[in-house]
């Protein structure tokens, strides 16, 4: 069973005023998040992505198609048990401390004072905010907000773990801590799916990515098969020793040359040609460094599929 | 009811963290005790000088309150989307709406407990006798204050913060006016004006039914079917004003 099931899912906003047209969000957007897995979800602004997460989470209702979470529809209260959520920007109640803050969400989701005390404390301790628990919110920085949102997200230890831009505002270390937590969740079993613009995180973390524009899914898919996918890559060849005099021979199916006295590189355009040039090599005497395989960066493909101009 | 009581308890607590309500209660107290210096200045009816300006002073900041902190009570959580992390969890979003008016609730009854015992002990103080018509004004002072906030709460469900203000002020004054509006509609010629001022009428909660300050400042107390059916006429004011803040926020997109 999925975790996450999104079919032909619908939303449009009426502007509230006569005479100006309304604004589709959402245009049909179809994906799934299989169980135990960390989904990517990316966009440029005004995607659709908040509003998806919005659909799920039973903030806003679609106009059409179907989504569900956990097998429940989306919206059915009693599924929030098992499903843990952090917005975008996230504003919290800045009167209460961190512990009383963890404590309020952990009764509205029905825990008992002995497990929220345990659970209270390993999760202010898992966002490095145990120093931090008797702080009023309202004296937090942007960091320690998005944090401490992380940690209401998965107080009551949910199944399913929804983040709208998670990174969003944190230095880099902060950041580690936020992709070192979700692999964490993952090893325990649970699934995270969460919303970004931030590329490399997502490439390092995710299992599968989506790519959704105008409130459409362009791609979807394991982010090793995106990269590689219709797409031919280049192989970076480095070999030692070569007689400068002789590079020119050898270069002839090189898309690139880069000489550096006796040290060359040469970009082919693909890996069918590596065969003929690592023999020309042998053949010269020189010695091979490496052979490195060059994938399409997750940007690239970003771009590709977000560029407006259609040349993707 | 869990929910209810979490949410309430958590609405409690932000207003008994929040500054303005203290001042709102030193502001009550320093006329409840003002009311003794101009009750010595006038020449007769010092009783019902002290009396009439405690209950009214009582019935002042309650209302303050009731609907200042009334109107914030959905709209702020909408605007801060504070709301977003509590609908996410599993409570229906009624349980959230009562569960804020019984927040608020909550801290004017502990307010107007405040405000009561120092009244009294003001009375008691410059030896005004204290009659039972007090208690039943205050008891009415409190269903006003219900249904004022229900008011609050009703508008911020939909509406922005100073909005909601202004209806909820519209309604209250128009609130205190209802007699009126009905004797000016029987005497108006235009049969449009009649109309509206004869909707205002029927719309506009009768707050006059529950003031009974001016009787109970001369220490005569009124009957307990009045305090009853006045009491229930405030109540389900009240319960029907939820219950469409209820349906209201059942069906906004955040």
């Amino acid at each position: 069973m999925d975790a996450i099931l999104i079919e032909n899912l619908e939303k449009t906003f009426l502007s509230g005023w006569p005479g100006r047209p309304p604004v589709k969000a959402l245009a049909g957007l179809s994906l799934s998040v299989r169980k135990g897995e960390i989904y990517g979800f990316m966009g440029p602004n005004g995607a659709g992505k908040t509003t998806t997460l919005k659909i799920l989470m039973g903030l806003i209702t679609a106009t059409g198609g179907h989504a569900e979470m956990l097998g429940k529809p989306a919206g059915d209260i009693q599924t929030r048990r098992r499903v843990g959520f952090l917005p975008e920007s996230p504003y919290f109640y800045d009167y209460l401390t961190a512990e009383e803050f963890l404590r309020f969400y952990g009764h509205l989701a029905g825990m008992s004072r002995g497990d929220l005390r345990r659970r209270v404390d390993h999760l202010l301790e898992l966002v490095g905010l145990t120093e931090a628990r008797t702080r009023q919110l309202r004296k937090f920085s942007k960091g320690m907000l998005q944090r401490i949102g992380l940690a209401q997200a998965l107080i009551h230890d949910p199944e399913l773990v929804i983040l709208d831009e998670p990174m969003s505002g944190l230095d880099p270390i902060g950041r580690k801590q936020v992709r070192d937590l979700i692999l964490s969740l993952r090893d325990q079993g649970k699934t995270v799916f969460f919303s970004t613009h931030i590329i490399p995180d997502v490439e390092m973390i995710c299992d599968r990515v989506g790519i959704v524009v105008k409130g459409k899914l362009l791609a979807s898919g394991r982010v090793d098969e995106l990269m590689s996918h219709g797409h031919t890559q280049s192989v970076e060849v480095v070999c030692d020793g070569l007689d400068p005099a002789r590079v020119e021979a050898l270069a002839s199916s090189a898309t690139r040359l880069i000489q550096q006295g006796r040290r060359c590189l040469f970009v082919l355009p693909g890996p069918e040609h590596v065969d003929d040039l690592l023999a020309a090599i042998r053949a010269h005497g020189a010695s091979l460094v490496s052979v490195t395989p060059q994938k399409r960066s997750l940007e690239e493909l970003f771009l590709e599929q977000t560029d407006p101009s259609g040349r993707g | 009811m869990w929910c209810i009581a979490v949410i309430a308890c958590n609405t409690f607590r932000e207003t008994l963290r929040d500054k303005i309500l203290y001042n709102l209660l030193f502001f009550a107290l320093l006329l409840i005790g003002g009311s003794v210096v101009l009750g010595d200045l006038t020449i007769a009816e010092q009783e019902k000088i002290v009396t009439d300006m405690g209950l009214a002073a009582i019935n002042l900041v309650g209302v303050i309150i009731a609907i200042f902190v009334g109107i914030g009570l959905v709209s702020k959580e909408i605007e801060r989307r504070t709301v977003y992390t509590i609908v996410a969890r599993p409570i229906s979003r009624w349980q959230f709406i009562l569960g804020k008016y019984a927040g608020l609730v909550l801290t004017l009854g502990v307010n107007l407990l405040i405000m009561g015992a120092v009244f009294l002990g003001t009375l008691w103080m410059d030896q005004v006798p204290i009659h039972g018509a007090l208690f039943q004004a205050v008891a009415l002072i409190f269903i006003e204050l219900l249904l004022v906030t229900a008011l609050a709460l009703f508008f911020s469900t939909f509406s922005s913060a100073t909005l909601s203000a202004i209806m909820t002020l519209a309604f209250y004054v128009i609130g205190h006016l209802t007699a009126d509006l009905k004797g000016l509609a029987a005497k108006s010629q235009s049969e449009s004006l009649k109309a509206v001022l004869n909707a205002l009428y029927y719309v506009c909660p009768n707050l006059e039914v529950l003031n009974i300050k001016g009787q109970a400042a001369m220490g005569v107390a009124i009957a307990w079917t009045y305090q009853g059916l006045a009491s229930l006429y405030g109540l389900l004011y009240a319960a029907l004003l939820l219950v469409a803040a209820c349906m209201v926020f059942e069906r906004r997109d955040f």
